[in-house]
């Protein structure tokens, strides 16, 4: 299991969407992916998709210009 | 045992395409969503700039969908490709720069490269006959299907009835009894049917989600075609088309003027790749510069943006002027009046 890390700062949704997937693609069943972005719609839409895909969200960081989510990458049942 | 077969559906995040994966995905199919990102999507980008639209639930209704239905969705960024169907469409253009049934025929094509390269049996939109000009005609639905590609893997579940069986059909591996035989503009058949499956809180009916039907938009996608000469985009550029005022005082050059908060915030994400300008003696906007300018050109920026400030009124504003690439500078002008803007300006 290792830990990785997503630049998606200036990056509207979808895109830090379509990002996160893709990375998530290339990693391990239990890697930790964290997602910095500065879209304010990533705080739903990257949540949505982890429950859709079966990853889990396991913490969010919100500060004035950035959003921080760290998900747990699934590789069994519905995630792809 | 019989093979479960499988199905991709076109997720645009409307009803149609919903209704659509609900209905084969009830008749025990596996189905999975894919959803296209042009660039040019309403969906994603318009809630996150503007700041008054924050207070708004958000969500990305194609994720919402999936979600609903239960299936995973897989979104495709597809903006460079795209762009020859919005440059050189075949089929040309609807009312505004909407190249719809090359949009169509693009996106399904791209579904059923999807659908050969992950072993699937065929492919789901929610199209509905007589329902769009352009793209849902009876004329049209066959040549979407056959110069995607898909031919008759291409299912429509919504109007299946009023047209030839397809081969998920004909395999038994969908019920056609169980399928619909919707037509035309009306959305109560989708309504009812969203209502019997107890779906609530979906988005707005088919329409509006693509910023290329919308002429204030393509207005701006125009004009950035004609000052270039010819008709060419990056994502950066059909992103600012979205924000902000467009003002062009000169053929080579305009403003991009933030209009509140968000917008600013989303623009100074821009602002060492433009020459910029904003007030330092009042409150105001930062102004982005797309275009070559010269001292008299910046000159002229600088009495316009000082117009958009809360020194319209003042006899001078100081304003800062940070050329791309270069070191920022000062310089007061006089506010231009608003009867020295022409409104041919606007764009």
């Amino acid at each position: 299991m290792s830990e990785h890390t997503l630049d998606a700062r200036n990056l509207l949704c979808p895109m830090p969407v379509i990002r996160t997937q893709n990375a998530a693609k290339a990693l391990a069943d239990g890697d930790t992916l964290k997602v910095i972005c500065t879209d304010p719609g990533a705080m739903s839409d990257i949540p949505a998709w982890c429950r859709i895909h079966g990853h889990s969200v396991l913490d969010i960081q919100q500060s004035d210009k950035e959003l921080v989510i760290t998900i747990k990458v699934a590789k069994s049942g519905r995630a792809s | 045992m019989q093979k479960t077969r499988k199905a991709v559906a076109l997720i645009s995040g409307g009803l149609d395409s919903m209704l659509a994966a609900k209905v084969v995905l009830d008749q025990g199919v596996h189905v999975e969503g894919i959803n296209f990102y042009t660039g040019f999507c309403v969906e994603g980008h318009t809630h996150a700039i503007r700041k008054q639209d924050r207070a708004k639930p958000k969500r990305n209704n194609a994720l919402w969908v999936a979600e609903q239905l239960g299936v995973p969705l897989h979104i495709i960024d597809v903006v460079e490709e795209y762009k020859d169907v919005v440059i050189n469409p075949k089929h040309g253009y609807g009312s505004n720069l909407n190249p719809c049934l090359d949009c169509k025929g693009f996106m399904v094509h791209h579904a059923h490269r999807w659908m050969e390269e992950n072993a699937y049996d065929f492919i789901i939109t929610g199209e509905v006959l007589g329902q769009r000009p352009m793209s849902q005609r009876r004329d049209t639905l066959p040549l979407i299907a056959r110069e995607s590609g898909a031919g008759d893997r291409l299912l429509r579940p919504l109007c299946a009835k009023l047209l030839p069986p397809t081969l998920p059909e004909r395999e038994g591996w969908v019920d056609r009894e169980q399928l619909l035989a919707f037509n035309g503009r009306s959305r109560k058949p989708q309504m009812a049917l969203a209502a019997h499956y107890d779906l609530t809180d979906y988005a707005q009916p088919a329409g509006g989600c693509c910023f290329l039907t919308d002429p204030n938009y393509t207005t701006k996608l125009a004009d950035l075609w004609q000052s270039r000469g010819d008709k060419r985009y990056e994502l950066d550029d059909i992103m600012l088309l979205k924000v902000g005022r467009h003002l062009r005082p000169r053929p080579h050059f305009k403003l991009i003027v933030g209009r509140e908060e968000g917008e600013n915030n989303f623009l100074e994400g821009y602002r060492r790749r433009y020459t910029h300008l904003r007030s330092l003696s009042h409150s105001g906007p930062l102004v982005l510069i797309d275009g070559e300018t010269d001292n008299d050109d910046l000159h002229l920026a600088a009495r316009l943006a000082a117009r958009f400030c809360q020194g319209r009124s003042a006899a001078a504003v100081r304003m800062s002027i940070t050329p791309r690439g270069g070191a920022p500078y000062e310089i007061e002008v006089p506010p231009l009046n608003s009867d020295d803007i022409p409104q041919e300006w606007y764009l």
